[in-house]
């Protein structure tokens, strides 16, 4: 998986700033400003196919394709259509004309090339203008083995979403999930993984364990799940690289709803104690364990802030299931969730200004958000069933899981990954090959 | 069809539990069972099931007794009795209608009530294991109240 990228310093700094000044600076203060209220009018732009040199066969075109569907799914961009364009791709391979570009109502602009080199490696360069500004925003130049080409392609989407909204990307990012077959009773599920936009799919076990809740490393080089796989729930760590399966340890009780720490040093989880559960770390170096909370109640679903200082979680100590936030040693525990309704499955945002949660009230259930004082709960989308949700690196989109339920005949029931915006709006499914839930979100690639 | 499910899921319950607990009294039922798969296994939880009760129901989001429940584990405590040298293994569900996490602990706590009761009514609490499967194996499929209650359960199983 070692990745080997050349990166040229892109030219044109103060062009970008120059650049940033001539967008419609509403649509940019939409951006960059208030991620909490209504949805951006997507910016238009072109994405001509890159031009393919040498003998690089379509991967042109292809990498041009990826990131277009990259920025799309985004809902902060329209790429307009390649049909509408007035000067010839073929001819792009300098300073474009600007006017051809502005009668098509293209704000940005997105060139670029892809070279075959002689060591069979493929340079892939790209060039990001802005059309009303005439000047280069951005410009990079990668050197990657030829079966990198979509990483490069997402790292180019992730440049030209930085360049533009002023916030790091998400597209150079994996989904672990559990894909799900089979009838209701006898569930098979397997941890499966893929990139962000369902390509790349890849089934990580067998099915005949059942295994729940897999979540990344901050090395994005680890997954830790529950599994079945030794008859009874317990936590467990996959090598993404060897594949091996490891058990967290041995402990006299259930062990479930595993998270890294931010350094990656721990696994946080529950530990039941058959009426209550309680929540414990491990040392992965030293392997101790530390027991975080000691109440009579239902603590689980942890989930550290970035910083690793506080930790968030969900107990029904005070009757049904509500959201707390305690220090990373477990003192000062406060509830912050107090709408009606159970709230559940906290999750911190890799910003560390928001929790994400699963709430639960008159027959329905939600994904919404709260700061960590519990302040300015906003819902971003309901229905019979959704769940589990997980934070894009960038804090700005969520993931989460939704199930149909069955109709009257027993029929048509299906669970699926959707993404949405922090700002509730651009739901789009995540296309898997089956059903799917329990998605994660890794952090941005390396 | 759903009998038979349930006699394969018990099946799974003794190989994996003489698995993770190779304690003197598991080893005996486990090998048992691994070497003669089914005889001896399937007509006690045949009758476990069809004349004791097998399962206890549960309201949502809770894990107490109800006096239907309890009369159903006096019933399986008088059963364990008659067979002193079987084992048992619990296993807490949950509906649909709750995360996931938190139903593996609610069927976690149901699994363990129902054992307490047992123990309270004299059984040994060596020969009671507990397990939860969440919200991961429903005995009733549907998305109605029906469903959920008979979903919301704790099943007793033969070792």
């Amino acid at each position: 998986m070692k990745r080997n990228f050349r990166r040229v310093p892109f030219r044109g700094l103060c062009a970008l700033v120059l650049g940033l000044l001539c967008f419609a600076p509403e649509a940019r203060a939409d951006l960059t400003l208030d991620i909490t209220k209504g949805n951006p009018q997507p910016l238009p732009i072109a994405l001509p196919n890159f031009l393919g040199l040498g003998n690089d066969g379509q991967v042109g075109a292809q990498v041009t394709q990826v990131v277009s569907a990259d920025l799309e799914r985004s809902g902060l961009f329209k790429p307009l259509d390649p049909r509408a364009f007035i000067q010839d791709p073929a001819a792009l391979s300098g300073t474009p004309r600007f006017a051809d570009w502005k009668l098509i109502n293209a704000q940005a602009l997105v060139t670029g090339m892809v070279a075959a080199q002689p060591d069979g490696h493929l340079r892939i360069d790209f060039r990001l203008w802005d059309v009303l500004g005439g000047t280069q925003m951005a410009g990079f130049s990668y050197n990657t083995p030829v079966q990198n080409w979509r990483s490069v392609a997402h790292i180019i989407a992730d440049a030209i979403y930085k360049r533009i909204t002023g916030e790091n990307g998400y597209f150079n990012t994996r989904i672990v999930y559990i894909a799900e077959s089979g009838p209701a009773q006898r569930r098979i599920k397997r941890l499966a993984i893929m990139d962000q936009d369902g390509f790349n799919n890849k089934a990580l076990t067998d099915g005949r364990a059942l295994v729940l809740t897999p979540r990344f490393s901050p090395s994005s080089q680890e997954i830790t799940y529950l599994s079945y796989a030794r008859g009874v729930p317990q936590v467990f760590m996959f090598n993404i690289e060897t594949g091996q399966q490891e058990v967290l340890g041995q402990f006299p009780g259930m062990t479930f709803a595993p998270r890294f720490s931010p350094d990656g040093n721990k696994v946080i989880f529950s530990l039941s104690g058959g009426a209550n559960s309680q929540i414990f770390t491990q040392d992965l170096r030293t392997r101790k364990v530390t027991q975080i909370t000691s109440s009579a109640a239902i603590d689980t679903g942890p989930s550290y802030s970035p910083d690793g200082n506080q930790i968030t979680f969900e107990s029904d100590r005070g009757g049904t299931q509500q959201v707390y936030v305690m220090n990373g040693d477990g003192s000062n525990q406060h509830r912050i969730s107090f709408g009606p309704g159970r709230y559940a499955t906290p999750v911190w945002s890799p910003r560390g200004d928001l929790i994400a949660f699963t709430k639960q009230e008159g027959g329905n259930f939600s994904i919404g958000v709260m700061q960590p004082d519990g302040q300015r709960e906003r819902i971003l989308t309901s229905g019979f069933l959704v769940e589990g949700p997980t934070w894009a690196p960038n804090g700005r989109v969520l993931m989460y899981f939704k199930q149909t339920p069955s109709n009257a005949s027993g029929s048509g029931d299906s669970t699926r990954l959707y993404s949405i915006d922090l700002t509730g709006g651009n739901e789009r499914e995540v296309v898997t090959p089956q059903d799917g839930s329990d998605p994660a979100w890794s952090p941005l690639l390396q | 069809m759903r009998i038979k499910i349930l006699g394969l899921m018990a099946a799974m319950t003794v190989l994996a539990a003489c698995d993770t607990t190779p304690t003197a009294t598991n080893t005996g039922a486990g090998t048992a069972a691994a070497t003669t798969p089914t005889a001896p296994a399937t007509s006690l939880s045949d009758e476990l099931k069809t004349q004791v009760g097998d399962r206890v129901l549960f309201a949502f989001d809770k894990s107490d007794i109800s006096p239907e429940a309890k009369a159903i584990l006096t019933r399986q405590a008088a059963f364990m009795q008659k067979y002193p040298s079987a084992t048992f293994t619990i296993e807490g569900h949950c509906d649909a209608r709750g995360t996931r996490e938190y139903n593996l602990a609610l069927g976690e706590r149901r699994a363990t009530s129902a054992k307490n009761g047992l123990v309270a009514l004299g059984v040994a609490a060596g020969r009671l294991q507990t397990i939860s499967y969440g919200k991961e194996r429903p005995a009733v499929v549907g998305n109605n109240d029906a469903a959920y209650a008979q979903n919301r359960r704790a099943v007793t199983v033969v070792n």
